[in-house]
């Protein structure tokens, strides 16, 4: 007699008996008559044996999970798009929740809970970047700054978008494919000294055809751009959006980019209580300010509050739905689907957690850590710090070149010490030379920081 | 009312915390959480941090974030989240086309553990063999349920993945011939939305094929647009209707001949897994939603992931970087010179990578038919149940089975008594229920879409039955009490009238605020 799986109630056979009854069949292939025979698959998938009893499956997984060697384990210093932050506990209380992890598309009343958590963590970004619409997150960074600009080139007609250079190189590489015949994306060259906007170059390449200039703040580069004012004045004068993506997590010292003109802001909230997961972390949100030429451009959800038939009782529900792919297929701006929900009510728990106090210290403590790190690593003999006239937030590049070592070299050596070091920028950005990004936040000690340079100072100078 | 015996109807009251905004609560001063300062010594050698920063750039005023104790931010989410139907808790076949299966807990405490969730995605390839290899792994599953030849895991769900299927489709016509005039796609009118919506982002023009009298997309409609503009068919199957469309193999004939490419949408493949194949049916190209099929929790709307796969031929084109096994270790192999580049950031979203490897290792081939076999036997039982219901009907196919899914219509119930789809909606939330009035497009009167999946029992089954009789009952004899529902939900029939109006509209608590206070909207 076969056994039941647990997943599958209706597996235990005198169940299906009933209920085959009841459908006047006596077989269930008999339900799949509509599938040729040709089109059957009649063999057998070449799947391991199963291991339907959970504590099996839980030794399989704890032996294969116990292969990897986590920055818990590690001192780690990768950043890059990623970011190793401190997660509270109670975001991960609220996103284990059953009730929001395995709702999906419920109504506004029944699923008030969703739809106002999501409306919270739109309003608490809102506070955070000084804008007044953020969407319901879409998939990542990469996917706001594409739809960012897709955004500004329908609501300037235009077709060319100026990015700085010192973008991300896959985030680089998810908008050119997103843009592509649609709107030509031109690079911006960058100060080599500083990091920031080259502005000649910018003026030399803004054009009747330029429906926006996109730059990120910090840079990628982890250098802070404080020209933002002059590009946007430069941008708006040429009839063009001035877009700019940012890490959240910085905004509590660094100015929001719209008090320096921005028109649309993106970025990723990967940094704000979501664990980092090997990169499944991510998520993209989109700001604007409130008016109807940009609000009717967003493909995203939009959440607005509502009244309801109850005098005094607060509704949730879909602004402009008719915009959006759900509405009408083919008139929707872009397309929507799922994409990253439960990660905005994680990110709405953790603001909600810092408050003004805690979003200002953790930008500060960040800025004083990565300060310090920087200055003792530049220290060493046989380093160079490729941008040091810029002012860095939590990342910074240092080049090996001088001391003749490779960043695989030098990595290799940190991971010995069961330390990651920073990310390989040699390839991405060769005229930065044998340059590595270090990431230093809350998370990281003194001692942390100090053994970091103990070990590059004995792997360069022996 | 108490739980009526016979019926099982339950007598139901969702959570109604009436939860004050967050911006409401709280007082100056309150604190959930404290960040790491920096110690003494760094403060001693390097100052505030902040003094360093360029002149302007400094945030003068902190952003007016609310002030709560821990506690008091705990409590306010978990009343939310009561205010909130999961799958865990109610008996979820209402939303048809999503597959609201079971996520198994086990699979949430793997990917809890640090030794997932603590990784970082460019560590070195030496620290990570153990998620590397349930990557590998996992791809090497969705071979064998797709038949298709390689994977990737970057779309970060099923609209995401029809982005990544267009952007191949693109790259593989202009690879073969640089000036070709393959600007068309062709979709089903009941595929869902996105295969239209995201193919469009590409460039392409969309055709729609409507379905002709037997519910099926009609195949002379296919014959005659089929031409050398032809880039690609993308179709889901079955389609919204539950109805498996068995002149599939000669759609994708048809598509090739005129030299296009073919791309199965198997978002919901949960009535044919190890049934029928991508493969089987000629397919270039295909995806699953991890999120849907295979278990990993819809979390509200994401994380999700898109699993995209392509035959040997297209592999060439999937974006960077694949996972290899050179037989003692895995690797990520960046070298794809005719990738189409990146559709998301690093992997992809891998919680669902991992809670999908889990899963399919809990089952194994039988069990993957299982899940297929029973959630066609649920949804055929309720097709039965549900048209001796009066007021519903399930247009096309009579007769016939379905597959997991059925597209019925409140059609004459709305004639009869002028009760609509999303009365009766309202309504079943007051018994604990959803039920979904359905997506795009619009062509079946009063929709309603029942997807049962493999995870309810027979009971559970018969209760919701019970709930939709239980509201055709009220319709025809106490119609009001539908009209007006929900009475036992969280909240009461939402107005509506705010949301499309650009003066009324507010999408954050700021934005609320200073419409209310420049008088333009009564304070709600």
């Amino acid at each position: 007699m076969k056994t039941a799986h647990p997943y599958i109630p209706n597996s235990a056979p005198e169940v299906q008996a009933k209920m085959m009854e009841e459908i006047g069949i006596r077989d269930i292939d008999e339900l799949y008559t509509d599938i040729p025979v040709s089109l059957r698959f009649a063999g057998k998938m070449d799947i391991p044996e199963p291991l339907p009893c959970e504590y099996d499956l839980k030794r399989h997984m704890n032996r294969i999970l116990a292969k990897n060697s986590s920055c818990e384990e590690n001192l780690n210093f990768l950043g890059g798009g990623c970011w190793q932050h401190y997660v509270p506990a109670i975001c991960d209380e609220v996103n284990h929740r059953s009730e929001f992890l395995t709702a999906y598309a419920g109504e506004p009343f029944e699923d008030h809970g969703r739809f106002q958590a999501l409306f919270e963590y739109a309003s608490m970004m809102g506070e955070l970047l000084d804008m007044d619409v953020v969407n319901v997150p879409t998939y990542d960074w990469g996917q706001a700054a594409s739809t960012s600009i897709r955004m500004a080139a329908r609501i300037t007609g235009r077709g060319q978008a100026l990015v700085a250079d010192t973008i991300a190189p896959d985030r680089l590489s998810a908008i050119r494919n997103y843009c592509k015949s649609f709107v030509e994306i031109v690079m911006v060259n960058h100060c080599p000294d500083t990091g920031k906007l080259d502005i000649e170059d910018l003026k030399s390449k803004l054009s009747p055809e330029t429906a926006a200039v996109y730059f990120e703040n910090p840079s990628f580069l982890g250098t802070i751009e404080d020209q933002g004012r002059e590009i946007s004045d430069m941008a708006h004068t040429n009839g063009a959006l001035s877009l700019v993506g940012v890490d959240p997590i910085s905004l509590g010292v660094l100015l929001p980019p719209s008090n320096y003109g921005a028109d649309i802001v993106c970025g990723d909230i990967q940094p704000l209580g979501i664990h980092m997961q090997y990169g499944g972390g991510h998520a993209g949100f989109i700001a604007t300010r409130d008016e109807e030429k940009f609000v009717m451009e967003y493909p995203s959800r939009l959440f607005g509050i509502e009244t309801t038939s109850e005098e005094g009782e607060y509704g949730f529900g879909d602004v402009t739905f008719d915009r959006t792919s759900f509405g009408d297929r083919e008139n929707a701006k872009e397309f929507i689907g799922t994409a990253t929900a439960l990660w905005g009510i994680t990110a709405g728990v953790y603001l909600a957690l810092l408050g003004p106090k805690g979003i200002t210290q953790v930008g500060k403590t960040i800025l004083q850590k990565s300060q310090y790190a920087a200055k003792k690593i530049s220290q060493i003999n046989g380093v160079r710090m490729p941008l040091e006239k810029g002012v860095h937030f939590k990342e910074f590049i240092v080049d090996f070149s001088p001391s003749g070592n490779t960043v695989k070299t030098v990595n290799q050596n940190l991971l010995e010490k069961k330390i990651f070091g920073g990310m390989d920028l040699s390839g991405l950005f060769p005229e930065l030379g044998n340059a590595a990004m270090f990431c230093i936040t809350e998370i990281h000690t003194k001692k942390d920081i100090d053994t970091l340079v103990q070990a590059l100072d004995s792997i360069i100078n022996g | 009312m108490n739980r009526n015996t016979n019926t099982k109807l339950r007598k139901f009251h969702q959570a109604k915390w009436d939860e004050p905004i967050i911006f409401e609560l709280g007082e100056k001063g309150e604190q959930g959480i404290l960040m790491p300062v920096a110690e003494k010594e760094i403060e001693d050698e390097i100052g505030d941090g902040i003094s360093k920063l360029p002149a302007g750039m400094r945030r003068e005023k902190a952003p007016a974030l609310p002030e709560i104790g821990q506690m008091q931010v705990l409590k306010h989410y978990l009343h939310m989240s009561q205010e909130n139907l999961g799958a865990d808790l109610n008996v979820d076949i209402g939303q048809g086309t999503c597959t609201m299966k079971y996520s198994p807990k086990i699979n949430e405490q793997f990917a809890a553990s640090p030794q997932f969730t603590e990784l970082h995605p460019l560590q070195d390839e030496n620290t990570v063999q153990g998620m590397l290899e349930i990557m590998y792994k996992t791809e090497q599953f969705f071979k064998e349920i797709s038949g298709l030849d390689a994977f990737t895991f970057q779309p970060g769900g099923g609209s995401h993945a029809i982005l990544g299927m267009s952007t191949i489709v693109q790259k593989y016509h202009e690879t073969r011939d640089p000036g070709n005039q393959r600007n068309e796609i062709i979709t089903t009118i009941f595929s869902h939305p996105s295969d239209y919506a995201a193919a469009s982002v590409k460039g392409y023009k969309i055709i729609n094929i409507y379905q002709d009298e037997t519910g099926l997309p009609d195949i002379e409609a296919l014959k005659a647009s089929v031409s050398d503009r032809t880039a690609a068919l993308f179709i889901t199957n079955p389609e919204d209707t539950g109805i498996y469309n068995g002149k599939i193999a000669e759609f994708v004939r048809i598509v090739h001949e005129a030299g296009g490419l073919c791309g199965y949408d198997q978002a919901n493949a949960n009535g044919i897994l190890g049934i029928t194949r991508a493969k089987e049916a000629g397919f270039d190209l295909t995806f699953f939603n991890l999120h849907k099929t295979f278990s990993s929790p819809h979390g509200c709307g994401g994380p999700a992931c898109g699993a995209l796969g392509v035959t040997g031929e297209l592999a060439r084109f999937l974006p960077a970087p694949v996972v290899r096994f050179d037989g003692k270790t895995y690797l990520l192999d960046y070298d794809l010179p005719d990738s189409i580049g990146k559709i998301r950031c690093f992997y992809g979203t891998m919680p669902a990578v991992l809670k999908a490897y889990a899963w399919i290792m809990s089952l194994g081939d039988e069990g993957l038919k299982e899940v297929a076999r029973v959630a066609v036997l649920n949804n055929n039982y309720l097709l039965k149940k549900i048209l001796q219901i009066r007021g519903a009907s399930a247009p096309y196919a009579e007769g016939r089975h379905r597959i997991e899914q059925v597209r019925f219509s409140w059609e004459d119930l709305e004639k009869e008594t002028g009760v609509s789809t999303f009365d009766v909606t309202c309504r079943m939330a007051d018994f604990g229920f959803h039920m979904w009035s359905s997506h795009h497009p619009f062509v079946v009167p009063e929709p309603f879409t029942i997807e049962p999946t493999e995870s309810y029992s027979k009971n559970e089954l018969d209760e919701y039955v019970a709930g939709l009789q239980q509201v055709s009952d009220e319709a025809y004899e106490t119609p009001e009490i539908v009209k007006t529902a929900p009475h036992n939900s969280v909240i009461h029939r939402p107005g509506h009238d705010t949301l499309d109006d650009p003066s009324k509209w507010a999408i954050t608590w700021r934005a609320y605020l200073k419409k209310c206070a420049s008088g333009r909207r009564k304070r709600i």
